[in-house]
This record gives C-alpha cells, sequence and structure tokens, in this order.
C-alpha cells in the first residue's frame, strides 16, 4: 500500500475540507465558546455530517453507515483539526462506532449502527478515570446483581459525556487494577439510575464530562464482547482513537505552520520580513520536516489499523507519540513566532494550543506511547 | 490499481520471496558490519567471501542491483510496486543490497535524465554489473557549503577540454576507476552558470589521489588533483555551462542517500543492544531509566522516519514530491543517525572507549560514532538542509 491518498481519499478529504472550512471556520468553536452553548457542537452541522455520509463512515453498508476504512476516517479527522471544528465524529463515529462493531452482538450492532450512521444517536466510551490514561488501571467495579451488574465508580474525560445517548464503559468484573484479565465493557443508558453526568467546561471549548456511577444496574445484555475478556477489545478500540486524534493533531500542526509561515511572510521588523532572518528560517524548516514525518507515521499507523487492528499497536504508539511531541512544538513555535499577537484571545493561534493539550491528554500522551514501544520492544 | 494488477503483484510477491529464499546466503541476510563486508563493484574490486560473490552474481544476472532501471541498460526493469515489493521482501529478510556504488545512487540517476543515449550506453551497464567503481568530485577546499563557487577549470582545446585543479572529501576517490566531477567552463559567466558536469577515467594522466585521516583513524575520503588533464568534450553530461542543473538533480539522489545510510530497521533493537552492557531489572527494563527514555524516543523517530522515507519513495512515484523533499530527509536522516551513535556510545560505556584491541574489534563502535560525525556536514550541512527547506519549500524570504 503506498503511503499516499488514493484518489478517491483525496475527493474525500476536499468535499470534507470545503463543507468544514464553509461551516465551522475557528470562529464557529470561538461562537459556541463564548455564547457558552450547552450542546457545545452544531446539531445541524452534524446532521449535514450524516447526510454526506461521514457520521457512518466507519460503519458497515448492511447498518447503513458508508463501510471506509481508518485512513478515511484519518482524512476527515485531519480536516478537522484544521478548523478545530467540534463534533461528535471521534466518540460516535470513530470510537463508539468501532467498539459497537467489533465488539457488539448481531442485536446490539443492529439497535445502534444504524442510529449512528444517521446521525441519530450520540454514543461515547468512558475510559479515564485517573489523571492519566491508564487503561488496565480501570477499577469502577461492576459486580454481579440478580441477571446482570451493578456498576459503581467514576470517569474523567468522557468525550461528548454531557449529550451522548449511550455510554460504553469500561470496568472491573474480576481481578484488580493494572490486571488485563477481568476487564468488561458495558453498554449504560445516561438516564439510567444513579447515574451522574456532570459537563466539565475544557481548556479548548470542546466537549467532556465528569460521570459518577452509584450502583447503576445493568442487564447481561449490556455486555459489550466477553465479560472478563474485554482488554483485547479495548486495546484495538483505543489504537483506533489513537490513530484518529493523531490525524487531528497533524491536521492541526499543519494549520498552525501554515499560518505560522504566512506571517513570517507579512510581518516587518528591523525593516525586513521577520521570515528574512536565518533563527526563524531554521526553525521553520525544522517544524516543516517534524510535521511531514508525523504525517508519515500517522498514514502508516491507519494502514496498519486497516491491514489488521490487532498487529498495529506499535505502529500507532510511534504515530500518537509523534503526533504530541509535533503538535506541541507547533503550536509553541506558532504562539512565539506571532509575538504578542499571538497571546491574544482575539488572534486564533490560541486556540489551537489549547486543543492540542488536550489532544495530548487523550487516549494517551507521549511519554505513555514512547514508554509501551519500549515495552513492546523488549527493553 | 485493479483487481487484475494486485493479483499480479500478489504473484509477483510469492515469486519473489521464494526467489530471494531460494538464493540468498545465510550469511547475506545480516547487516554488513564493516566497510570490508560491503561489496562495491569496480576494475580491482574483490569479494570478501564467497556467499558475497555468490549474491552478487545472482542478483546482477536478474538485473536487480538496480531493480528499477531499464533492462536495455542492465536494469531490471521493474515498476515501482513491483520494486517496493522487492525492497520489502529483501528487508524482511534482512538481505543486503548486494552492490553498492555511487554509480547506482547517484550517477545513474543523472545521466538517465540529462545523459545522451551513447553516454548511457557506455556508463550504465558497467554500474549495474559492477564493473566500473565511480566517485564524486565536487567540493574543493574553497567550495564547501557554497558548492557553486568551485574553481577546478576545464579550458577548451580543439575536441577536449584540459582540467586544472583541486577537489577534497572526494569519497573512495583511491577505489574508483571513474569520477563524474564538476568543472568551471566559463570563468566569466556568473557563479551557477559557468559549470560544467564532466565523466571521465581516473587513470587520465595528471589525476592524483591523497588519503584524508579522519577523527575515526580512517581514510575515507581524498584530495584529488588535477594538473592538465585532458577530456574529450563528448564527456560533458547535459549541456556545457549547464552543469549546475545536473549538480543538483544528482545531489537530490546523494542526500537520499546519505539520509538512508542509518542502520533503520534492521538488526538489533537498540533497547536490546544497550542490555547487554547497562544491564536489565527484573521486568526486563533497562537498568538505566533515563537512557531507557532516550533509547525509546529514538526508537519513536526512527520508525516515525522510516515511514517518511517509504511515503517519499511514494510521493515521487505518484509525481507528487517536491524536488527539494531529499534536503528535509537528509537533514532528519543524519541528526538521526547522529543521535544513534551518542546512545550507543553512552550505553556502551567504558567498552566503547577501546580504540585498538580485539576485543573491541578495533575500536569499531568509536570509530562508527565518529565517523556519524560527517554524515550532516558531507552532501550540505544540515544548516545548508534547513536553509534549503526553508526557501524552496517553505517560500520564506531572503537570499
Amino acid at each position: 500500500m503506498a503511503l499516499v491518498l488514493t484518489e478517491e481519499q483525496s475527493m474525500l478529504r476536499d468535499s470534507a475540507r470545503g463543507l468544514i472550512s464553509d461551516k465551522a471556520p475557528v470562529s464557529h468553536l470561538r461562537g459556541l465558546r463564548d455564547a457558552k452553548d450547552p450542546t457545545g457542537f452544531s446539531k445541524e452541522l452534524w446532521q449535514s455530517f450524516a447526510e454526506m455520509g461521514f457520521a457512518g463512515l466507519l460503519v458497515p453498508e448492511e447498518f447503513g453507515g458508508s463501510g471506509l476504512g481508518f485512513v478515511e476516517a484519518g482524512v476527515v479527522m485531519e480536516e478537522i483539526g484544521r478548523t478545530l471544528m467540534p463534533s461528535p465524529f471521534l466518540a460516535t463515529s470513530v470510537v463508539a462506532a468501532s467498539a459497537l462493531s467489533r465488539g457488539g452482538n448481531a442485536a446490539q450492532k443492529s439497535e445502534y449502527l444504524p442510529k449512528i450512521s444517521n446521525g441519530s444517536l450520540l454514543a461515547t466510551l468512558a475510559i479515564d478515570e485517573g489523571a492519566k490514561h491508564r487503561p488496565l488501571q480501570t477499577n469502577l467495579q461492576a459486580v454481579r446483581a440478580g441477571n446482570g451488574f451493578k456498576l459503581s465508580g467514576a470517569k474523567a474525560l468522557v468525550v461528548d459525556g454531557h449529550v451522548a445517548d449511550l455510554f460504553i464503559v469500561a470496568a472491573r468484573t474480576a481481578g484488580s487494577a493494572g490486571e488485563r484479565e477481568g476487564l468488561t465493557l458495558f453498554l449504560v443508558n445516561p438516564k439510567a439510575r444513579g447515574v451522574a453526568v456532570e459537563r466539565t467546561i475544557m481548556v479548548d471549548a470542546h466537549n467532556a464530562a465528569r460521570i459518577e456511577f452509584a450502583n447503576v444496574e445493568v442487564n447481561a445484555d449490556s455486555v459489550l464482547g466477553e465479560v472478563d475478556q474485554g482488554a483485547a477489545l479495548l486495546d484495538g478500540v483505543l489504537d483506533i482513537g489513537r490513530g484518529a486524534v493523531a490525524s487531528e493533531m497533524v491536521g492541526l500542526s499543519d494549520e498552525v505552520f501554515g499560518r505560522t509561515v504566512e506571517y513570517l511572510k507579512s510581518r516587518k521588523q528591523f525593516g525586513k520580513l521577520i521570515g528574512e532572518f536565518q533563527a526563524l528560517q531554521h526553525r521553520a524548516a525544522q517544524l516543516y520536516v517534524d510535521i511531514e514525518i508525523t504525517r508519515a507515521a500517522t498514514m502508516k499507523a491507519l494502514q496498519a489499523l486497516d491491514t489488521d487492528v490487532a498487529k498495529a499497536a506499535s505502529a500507532v504508539a510511534v504515530a500518537k507519540a509523534r503526533a504530541g511531541t509535533t503538535a506541541t512544538r507547533a503550536v509553541q513555535e506558532g504562539v512565539q513566532m506571532h509575538g504578542g499577537m499571538g497571546m491574544t484571545d482575539q488572534f486564533d493561534i490560541g486556540f489551537f494550543m489549547k486543543r492540542a493539550r488536550v489532544c495530548e491528554e487523550l487516549f494517551g500522551d507521549a511519554n505513555y506511547h514512547t514508554e509501551q514501544l519500549a515495552r513492546a520492544r523488549g527493553y | 490499481m485493479s483487481e487484475s494488477e494486485a493479483a499480479d503483484l500478489e504473484e509477483f510477491r510469492k515469486q519473489t520471496r521464494a526467489w530471494l529464499e531460494a538464493n540468498c546466503p545465510p550469511e547475506m541476510r545480516k547487516p554488513a558490519t564493516s566497510d570490508a563486508d560491503v561489496f562495491w563493484g569496480g576494475r580491482n574490486a574483490k569479494f570478501s567471501s564467497e556467499p558475497q560473490r555468490i549474491w552478487f552474481e545472482r542478483m546482477r544476472d536478474k538485473g536487480w542491483t538496480v531493480p528499477d532501471w531499464p533492462k536495455e541498460y542492465g536494469g531490471g526493469g521493474l515498476s515501482a510496486a513491483e520494486h517496493k515489493v522487492l525492497r520489502a521482501e529483501m528487508a524482511k529478510m534482512g538481505a543486503r543490497p548486494p552492490l553498492s556504488s555511487f554509480g547506482i545512487w547517484m550517477l545513474g540517476p543523472a545521466l538517465l535524465k540529462y545523459g545522451n543515449e551513447a553516454q548511457k550506453k557506455e556508463h550504465l551497464p558497467n554500474i549495474a554489473a559492477g564493473l566500473i567503481r565511480w566517485c564524486q568530485g565536487y567540493s574543493e577546499p574553497n567550495a564547501g557549503s557554497d558548492l557553486a563557487s568551485l574553481q577546478t577549470r576545464a579550458e577548451s582545446d580543439g575536441d577536449d577540454f584540459v582540467i586544472t585543479g583541486q577537489k577534497i572529501w572526494t569519497s573512495y576517490a583511491n577505489y574508483a576507476d571513474w569520477i563524474f566531477c564538476l568543472v568551471r567552463t566559463d570563468p566569466a559567466a556568473k557563479k551557477h552558470d559557468g559549470i560544467s558536469f564532466i565523466l571521465f577515467d581516473m587513470t587520465s594522466k595528471g589525476v592524483s589521489t591523497k588519503p584524508i585521516l579522519l577523527i575515526s583513524g580512517y581514510s575515507p575520503f581524498c584530495e584529488t588533483f588535477f594538473d592538465g588533464v585532458r577530456v574529450p568534450k563528448s564527456h560533458v553530461v547535459g549541456t556545457v555551462n549547464r552543469g549546475w542543473d545536473v549538480a543538483k538533480y544528482l545531489l537530490q539522489h546523494e542526500r537520499a542517500m546519505i539520509s538512508g545510510m542509518g542502520e533503520r530497521g534492521v538488526g538489533r533493537p537498540l533497547g536490546q543492544i544497550a542490555a547487554d552492557s547497562v544491564g536489565s531489572d527484573a521486568q526486563g527494563k533497562l537498568d538505566d531509566s533515563m537512557l531507557r527514555s532516550q533509547i525509546a524516543s529514538f526508537d519513536v523517530d526512527e520508525a516515525a522516519l522510516a515511514a517518511c522515507a517509504e511515503r517519499a519513495v511514494d510521493l515521487a512515484k505518484a509525481g507528487q514530491a517536491h524536488p527539494a523533499f531529499s534536503s528535509a530527509m537528509k537533514y532528519y536522516g543524519t541528526e538521526l543517525n547522529k543521535r544513534r551513535y551518542e546512545i550507543l556510545m553512552s550505553a556502551g560505556g567504558v567498552d566503547a572507549l577501546e580504540w585498538e584491541s580485539e576485543r573491541s574489534k578495533q575500536g569499531a563502535r568509536p570509530r562508527a560514532w565518529l565517523r556519524t560525525k560527517a554524515n550532516s556536514i558531507e552532501g550540505g550541512t544540515s544548516e545548508v538542509m534547513l536553509g534549503i527547506v526553508a526557501k524552496r519549500i517553505l517560500d520564506l524570504p531572503g537570499a
């Protein structure tokens, strides 16, 4: 497989870019933030997304989706990263749709996947509990009770958790924190008794929630995949999410970089364009190289996911680690090279810096993934 | 790709894998450990081992020393997709390149683009068959990063040019049979406009070489002197005084070559090499957590660069590559290779300090470490590469 977009993928990118840059430039996010919009994204725009086939992009055709792959999902994520459009695409269409497609039984798939495809159902994975992404440390307890389970514990950084119609909750049915055995995924209705949702207003003005589960009763049909054996399913779903977030960060980095280079070509000081100064030229060139390398690593990871999710872990770790360090560098250089303007709220660059910070934490930061690679390589 | 093309390619993969399995000697399935272990070809070439000879000859007979060159010039005539399959299968098996050659990496691509038919017919098959070893006459004592200020003169005399001057940092000039050389054919023109790209035999009267001893204790580079060397004008590649176009095109290939010089993805992982000397704890983690972090970060960057190198080839084949992208790769690849050797030296500790002993294979590691310091200088310094990226790719203003 060549590491370049096919003609179809380029067309997909163009149509996603057309819609997103037209309907949701950075000012769209700014408007939602300033209005303290209770939803935090545009439902109307999400319907347009669904009508263009994006909401069900990864959903198999038999369930009303487009049946496309992770490279295509990455293409859309990259465009989202360019304008920072808040959208359920990541949580619902990438992560939750993958969890349901890969782990769901026939009844679960036919109940939820068509609704994801037509944009009527929002779903999200609830995984993190502590300050950092540590999936195996999952400690939310699911205790057998009658025909089902009772869930108790808390989740943080649940993307779109304040508006989701369905939670996919990682819980511990056996073993203790740190162990692979004993993890189970549950489908939970946010309106179930004992669920408390607190919307968290975050630095990036995107959408997430903290969720508490107090003896929440779910029946046996709510188990996604197999009881106690959820780790493998979770690994795959998380890797898919990581690949998608890496793509968003590539788009974000590229956009910030493009804006910064334009500024270097227009801002004058000491009687010259600041882009004439070698100190800035070399830093810009280094950043360009970093972004191109990260772009390639991310494409490689998405292709690896398309080939075999279970064997993509190392490629995904490389991509997410690189995406984190590259985006961090891109936004810092972006602010620095814009000088005082970069520090103002009125200027868009700051939005990119804030989003990059959140993306870095989502599904594991660069340190986490670098550590994973070291372990995989046996040292 | 259509379904039938995909099926053909899959069939090619199967056949290639089977052929490589049957024909690549086991000794050739691990990386070369010293320069003597690399086969460079040429009039005076010697094989360092029987497996090396067998592997070279088998690959040569299939045209796979230069798999993607046209068959009429001794190549394998493979398509871009087939070539990628062959490289992937060779990498999977750890198969070494059968022939290393500046003719393959640098001159060949330039001749294919700028050479006339007679030049292609004369030189390309000899490169493919490893019969002629080439060196590159570019840098001069006063023309390093500022290559275009070169002063070696070529004066017109009937059907010949008479060449006088000095080159420096000529890799393996003392082993080379022929040289591709930049000379000034019009001293009155602006510096980029009076240069020609010319080929000649290193046994010509008036050519002499003198190896330069480097900090590694090796002498891979020479000073090369031309004292009235007579070369037919028909040996000019491309147009007289337009040699800079050829030179730049060739430099892109040289930079791609140097960026690929690191031992990416072959052999044992760096972390395991480090474990040999540093040791591991009960969970198998390196017993030096800071070194472990450095290695892990290196591994991330190395894997990402490998993906980018693969993508660069794919982009070139799709006609989407920026011509200056090899400068970006050259910059990153060489800086990364220096990082690799700093880690190896740190991991080796005291053991990596020995310079002359059997135990240390005559200081193989510290010498290789020192050698890498030239990576970010030769073929254009890192600073020059960043300048090229800034100006040609990012289109930043100035000079």
